[in-house]
């Protein structure tokens, strides 16, 4: 019981993350029309603005250490530190939560110059030439990131009050050494949150509800008067938002590295085409859906009776699912079946 | 008929022939005749080719090619393991367990069309990969690559009386070592096959009947024809090019890994397709040839020799330009080729060989003559 409940819990905060990039990926998809290879980049770029900001936050100068008294010691003392004391230090701690803040400006300016740039020269062409420049796109950010920041993992680091495992046993009257990390607890909170703002957002604005009736028929929008194209500008920098705070939180689950982006998209891309390509609620279920099967199928038990399972469930439900649903769980009739 | 034109078949394959196979002559100039790359050049050359049948000609974007170049690579090191270190019966096996590879995934996945269908080739190319990587470590021998042994038994060898040499065994054709320039050779023996089956299925009834799925299915299926066995057909036998493809990597160098099947192995192979001209004979040649010359000649530099190349700018300024070029060179090759890439889907969808159809058309107005309604990049 308890390690099922583990299991679901993992599942739970991997498949936030999946739900979150998938939901950017559609919503892109669905308005746009453009397929967006670009977008686990997008998810990297998030987990990088936290890096940024911490070290930012972080630029230290050598000060003389007071304790050693032998000889001359210096050690790195933070700015913040020096001019705030312990409220610089406080803010230094939260530096992961905080960079939210940074994050959410920095993303929406990428969305859109993406989209202005770049992404909206391939309305008219194929699928194929969509998917081969944003995959061209995504090496070359991907590049970009790693001649900054070079090749290996940044590990950050979860506010010290949120460092330690939450005892859910306990809480709910289970047994007492179920535990489980704090932030990932928040991670799975925090995706819901802001999967629960984009429904919103698009259920109950004017703006919302245009881009849902610009989802179903574009043309009879455009039709109308309304100037589709700029809303669609605004949804791509959402969705590009939303697949950088993704990023953002999940940097101290997943220490960030140049290319966490491809292995996320990979996954991601999956999930849509399990979900539904255009279904916004078929994507945060599939995701979710595929977090939970993934981490039940490491479970020892299972990998006993199934070897290497865990490392392959993800793409055989997907050729299952595609197989006996080919539209995937709540796919529409007639898109991107050209 | 009898008029012999540029354009028949012979014409071309002589060419064909005579330009491969001269290739270590005509490209001492530019530094690229070294054995090592030649063999890339003819290896990569043939993935594309092959690849090119399916996405040229079908339209269906693959994204999952790279597990039948893993699977003939693994095929062809269990040949030299078990049988012999002769090269034919490793080409031949691995031609045959990529086919059976690529029927099975070809029939699950050609169900679908469109992105679905990417996803599910990619899909069965990641699953390869782990497998690899994990449960099938017996066959694969897992991270560490499968190698030669000085246990394996060999047992064609064995029976041939071949005398076991100290150390670990080359790969060879009836005695002939295949490494270095006679690699080369054999490498360069089968692209020319496998061009002219390519050149042969373009200008066939067949190839016709793949063109016109890829213009419109939906249309075909009206006229009577049941297009899937042509679509199977047309996977299999891009999956077997890919299956000899890597067959000829063990052959040249006997080792198998898995990270040859990753997906970026294979968006490698798409990209060096769309670069050349998508749908057209020589293009994908043209995209290998560009990609693996220039990946050799970035990837070698530093920014030591960009300080010698820039040395004749005034300081400041060569140092500017060293540290702006330097992002694209040596470990930042990938960002050139992402780079590339962008802007020839961007300007050029067709390819190389577009811009090549353009520059003649233009050519051909400027000197007066009406362009011919053909075009030429189909047909060169």
């Amino acid at each position: 019981m308890d390690a099922i409940l583990i299991q679901i819990l993992n599942g739970l905060d991997k498949g936030g993350a999946y739900a979150l990039i998938a939901l950017g990926l559609t919503l892109a998809f669905g308005t746009l029309g453009v397929v967006n290879f670009a977008h686990g980049a997008l998810f990297m770029l998030g987990a990088f603005c936290a890096v940024t900001f911490q070290q930012v936050l972080t630029i230290s100068k050598k000060v003389k250490d007071p304790s050693i008294t032998f000889f001359d010691a210096y050690k790195e003392t933070p700015y913040l530190e020096i001019w705030w004391g312990d409220t610089g230090r406080a803010i230094i701690d939260y530096a992961v939560p905080l960079s939210i803040l940074f994050a959410i400006p920095v993303m929406l300016l990428i969305g859109v110059i993406m989209e202005r740039g770049l992404i909206k020269y391939f309305y008219k062409r194929t699928h194929a030439e969509q998917i081969l420049v944003t995959f061209g796109l995504a090496i070359v950010i991907q590049e970009i990131v790693r001649s900054f920041f070079g090749a290996n993992p940044l590990p950050q680091s979860a506010p010290a009050v949120v460092a330690g495992s939450a005892a859910i046993g306990s809480a709910l009257g289970l047994s007492d050494n179920l535990v489980y990390p704090w932030w990932r607890l928040i991670y799975l909170g925090f995706s819901l949150a802001v999967i629960f703002a984009v429904f919103a957002f698009l259920k109950y604005t004017t703006f919302g509800m245009v881009v849902r009736a610009g989802m179903a028929d574009r043309e009879t929008v455009s039709l109308l008067g309304i100037n589709v194209q700029k809303r669609f500008t605004i949804v791509f920098a959402l969705a590009a938002l939303v697949a950088g705070l993704a990023g953002v939180m999940y940097a101290p689950i997943l220490p960030p590295d140049y290319h966490m982006g491809m292995d996320f998209l990979v996954l991601s891309f999956v999930v849509v085409v399990v979900g539904g390509m255009g279904s916004l609620g078929g994507a945060v279920a599939a995701g979710f859906l595929l977090g939970i099967l993934q981490s039940f199928a490491s479970m020892n038990e299972i990998k006993s009776i199934i070897p290497g399972i865990d490392q392959i469930i993800i793409y055989l439900v997907a050729v299952v699912i595609l197989l006996v649903r080919p539209r995937g769980l709540m796919g529409r009739e007639g898109v991107m079946e050209d | 008929m009898m008029k012999l034109s540029l354009k028949s078949n012979w014409v071309i394959m002589l060419v064909f022939a005579v330009v491969v196979l001269t290739a270590p002559l005509w490209l001492t100039p530019i530094g690229a005749n070294y054995p090592d790359l030649l063999q890339k050049f003819a290896i990569f050359g043939l993935f594309a080719i092959g690849y090119n049948i399916l996405f040229g000609l079908t339209g269906y974007l693959s994204f999952g090619h790279a597990a039948f170049l893993g699977v003939g690579s693994y095929t062809a090191v269990w040949s030299f393991k078990l049988l012999s270190m002769n090269v034919i019966p490793a080409v031949l096996f691995s031609l045959l367990v990529s086919g059976v590879f690529a029927l099975l995934i070809g029939y699950v996945s050609l169900r679908r069309t469109g992105i679905y269908f990417s996803i599910l080739t990619l899909a069965f190319a990641q699953m390869s990969y782990s497998l690899a990587y994990s449960v099938l470590t017996p066959i694969t021998n897992g991270e560490t690559g499968l190698q030669l042994s000085l246990q394996d038994p060999r047992v064609l060898d064995a029976m041939a009386g071949v005398a076991k040499t100290e150390g670990l065994p080359s790969t060879n054709l009836f005695g002939q070592i295949m490494s270095g320039y006679p690699g080369f050779y054999f490498c360069a023996a089968l692209l020319i096959i496998g061009f002219y089956i390519s050149l042969k299925i373009f200008r066939s009834p067949y190839g016709l009947k793949l063109m016109a799925i890829k213009s419109n299915q939906t249309r075909m299926k009206y006229t009577g024809f049941n297009t899937r066995p042509y679509l199977l057909s047309a996977f299999v036998i891009s999956g077997m090019y890919a299956g000899v493809a890597g067959a000829l990597m063990a052959v040249t160098d006997p080792l198998a890994g898995a990270e040859r099947m990753q997906w970026t192995a294979s968006g490698e192979v798409v990209l060096m397709t769309i670069l050349g001209g998508v749908g057209t004979l020589i293009g994908p040649l043209l995209g290998v040839g560009i990609i693996k010359y220039f990946e050799n000649i970035f990837s070698a530099l530093n920014e030591k020799v960009l300080h010698e190349v820039f040395s004749a700018l005034p300081d400041g300024l060569e140092n500017l330009v060293v540290s702006v070029t330097e992002l694209f060179v040596g470990e930042g090759w990938h960002l050139t080729l992402g780079t590339l890439f962008m802007l020839v889907v961007i300007f050029l969808p067709g390819g190389v060989m577009e811009g090549v159809t353009r520059l003649i058309t233009a050519g051909k107005r400027m000197l007066g003559i009406r362009a011919s309604s053909g075009s030429a990049g189909d047909e060169k």
